[in-house]
């Protein structure tokens, strides 16, 4: 059977916000009229534990609600998880790693064994010199975009601006924006 | 109202629930946080502080105040909501029976979720379904829209026939999950709802009322005699406000049941809620390798929807109920059972077995719903099947 969904699978620490990157991206991917799913796994909260959030997007409704299990595409937040298991699960020899590491795609590629088409942006590095701290979810949606190709870059700028605004003040929301737009001009292809 | 006038929002289903709450403008909601529909309280809290609605909210101790504030709340004549889940409805249990016994169309949210012990936070029925016979119309929906949906078109229903209704979703799996929401614009909603008319209210000083007196051999019987003529007047309105509301907004809710590809069915599911999603889609597949397999979802269980039950299941070989809660009578969950009796005396009832799956929030997935298809299939072509099986759980 082709496949209906695009499905995302995000691996973060407690604190890094890959459930935001999901609602986020869940969030844009609507305004492109595409239906979505975003949904965390939800299990003892902590923070710098690891933590799994996921995505579905699709031309129709999504009738399903279970975890994915052989993701299309795999969002690493903090690199040193893809030691676990986890990471690994159902991973297909067509399943797009994007991976949130300072090290050139090569070393990376060579460190971890991995064998997959690989995208690799230094989100920390990106959110620590913008905003001032660790939070690499969203310098990761804009590599997500650039790698994917799943939206228009600047429609997808105006809708996380949306969704920030409605939470955040001014000068994070600029701070984010610009993050994103720096990881999505970075991003290397291994 | 056109149909391209709905708004799309990506909301979680406590979201949805929030924002339903929010247009439909309660006079009071009092109500205490509990996982997983601390979101629900939290969310409508800050837009009564906000001002974006002119609710009196109540912050109790406890669920058991709350259900008791919504009671005398509603009694003066407010239309009053609340949300819970739970242990919290566990507590309510006292309440509810009062209530539906004072005839008050008092709207509650409820998400799904287990009871203790061992604790877990996670979605199962388990809640709702000890709360089945406390005279409330009990409504479960499949995804965050239909809850949406489900919850404004509850006040109508409620009110129309002066009981209380709450409005199910699971725990987590819908609660937490974010969806495209069609909403409506408030001045649709306020239209469609229009002001609760209350028969009696406590403050109308001109005609004083007693509410809550002792009724003894006298007169209990005659009131819950009333009380169960409502419920019966709830299996008549429940299909036409749901038509209404369907005919008004271009949505596609079913009333009681949701029949899915079952018309040259030979065997069938009855499923409840958002497991029945993924088994739709995975009949689907089982119907593109020409299987004739179809599923009936129970979408109200008060009122219980006997005759559409025996209208859909009557004349297919082998039916599965899937129940996400157990009963601990050793005949399975509750849902196999209340089915099994309304199919008793039809000549051509089905053999039917029972799935007892998903407790404490374990995943229903693809894999379960093909074992539970595979063992439907072999009971309709002969093979004995024990009264319901476990699935998904390890012996």
């Amino acid at each position: 059977m082709a496949k209906k969904y695009l499905e995302i699978r995000w691996h973060g620490r407690g604190g890094m916000g890959a459930k935001t990157g999901a609602l986020l991206l869940g969030e844009a991917m609507m305004q492109q009229g595409k239906y979505i799913q975003a949904f965390p796994e939800y299990g003892p909260e902590r923070r710098g534990a690891p933590v799994t959030a996921y995505n579905r997007i699709a031309d129709e409704p999504i009738r399903i609600h279970y975890g994915i299990k052989s993701p299309d595409v795999i969002m690493v937040l903090d690199p040193t998880l893809l030691n676990t298991e986890n990471v690994w699960k159902g991973v297909r020899e067509d399943t797009v790693f994007i991976v949130n590491s300072g090290l050139e795609p090569s070393e990376l590629k060579e460190k971890f064994n991995i064998k997959n088409n690989l995208f690799v942006v230094n989100a920390t590095g990106i959110s620590e010199s913008i905003i001032g701290r660790n939070l690499p979810n969203t310098p990761m949606l804009g590599a997500f975009v650039k790698a994917t190709g799943a939206l228009p870059f600047d429609e997808f700028i105006k809708s996380v601006e949306e969704r920030l605004r409605m939470k955040y003040k001014e000068d994070i929301v600029l701070k984010n924006l610009e993050a994103i737009k720096k990881a999505y001009e970075e991003v290397k292809e291994a | 109202m056109e149909k391209d006038k709905f708004i799309k929002m990506a909301l979680t289903g406590n979201e949805a629930y929030a924002y339903a709450m929010k247009q439909i403008n309660p006079d009071v909601v009092a109500a205490y946080p509990i996982t997983p529909a601390t979101e629900i309280v939290q969310i409508f809290s800050k837009y009564v502080a906000d001002g974006l609605v002119d609710t009196e909210f109540v912050p109790v101790e406890s669920e058991h105040s709350a259900m008791s504030a919504c009671v005398g709340a509603s009694v003066a004549g407010a239309r009053v909501m609340t949300g819970t889940a739970s242990q919290g409805l566990a507590l309510m249990h006292e309440i509810l029976y009062i209530a539906a016994g004072l005839r008050l169309p008092i709207v509650m949210a409820v998400v799904n979720r287990a009871l203790s012990a061992p604790i877990n936070i996670h979605g199962d029925q388990s809640d709702t379904m000890g709360s089945r016979d406390a005279g409330w119309i009990q409504i479960y929906t499949e995804n965050a829209d239909e809850a949406y949906h489900s919850v404004i078109m509850a006040i109508k229903i409620a009110e129309s026939v002066n009981l209380p209704a709450m409005v199910m979703l699971d725990g987590f799996i819908i609660s937490h999950e974010m969806e495209v929401v069609n909403t409506l614009p408030d001045e649709e909603v306020k239209k469609f709802i229009g002001e609760r008319k209350p028969l009696y209210n406590l403050f109308d000083f001109q005609n004083p009322i007693t509410v809550g007196p002792l009724d003894l051999q006298d007169y209990y019987f005659e009131h819950k005699r009333q009380q169960m003529e409502a419920m019966f007047n709830a299996k008549k309105v429940i299909p036409e406000i749901t038509k209404e509301y369907n005919d008004t907004f271009g949505t596609n809710i079913p009333a009681f049941v949701e029949p899915y590809k079952l018309e040259d069915a030979e065997y069938a599911i009855v499923a409840m809620s958002s497991a029945a999603g993924t088994m739709k889609e995975i009949i689907d597949e089982w119907r593109s390798k020409g299987e004739k397999v179809g599923l009936l979802r129970l979408r109200i269980t008060r009122p219980f929807p006997y005759e559409e039950i025996r209208k859909y299941l009557a004349g297919i070989k082998a039916v599965g109920i899937m129940d996400r809660a157990e009963t601990h009578s050793t005949m399975g969950g509750p849902m196999l059972q209340e089915i099994k009796a309304a199919l008793y005396d039809l000549a051509n009832r089905p053999r039917i077995t029972g799935f007892v799956f998903g407790l404490g929030g374990r995943d229903f997935d693809d894999e379960q719903a093909n074992t539970i298809l595979t063992m439907v299939k072999e009971m309709k072509d002969g093979k004995e099947l024990p009264l319901y099986s476990f699935i998904g759980v390890r012996e």
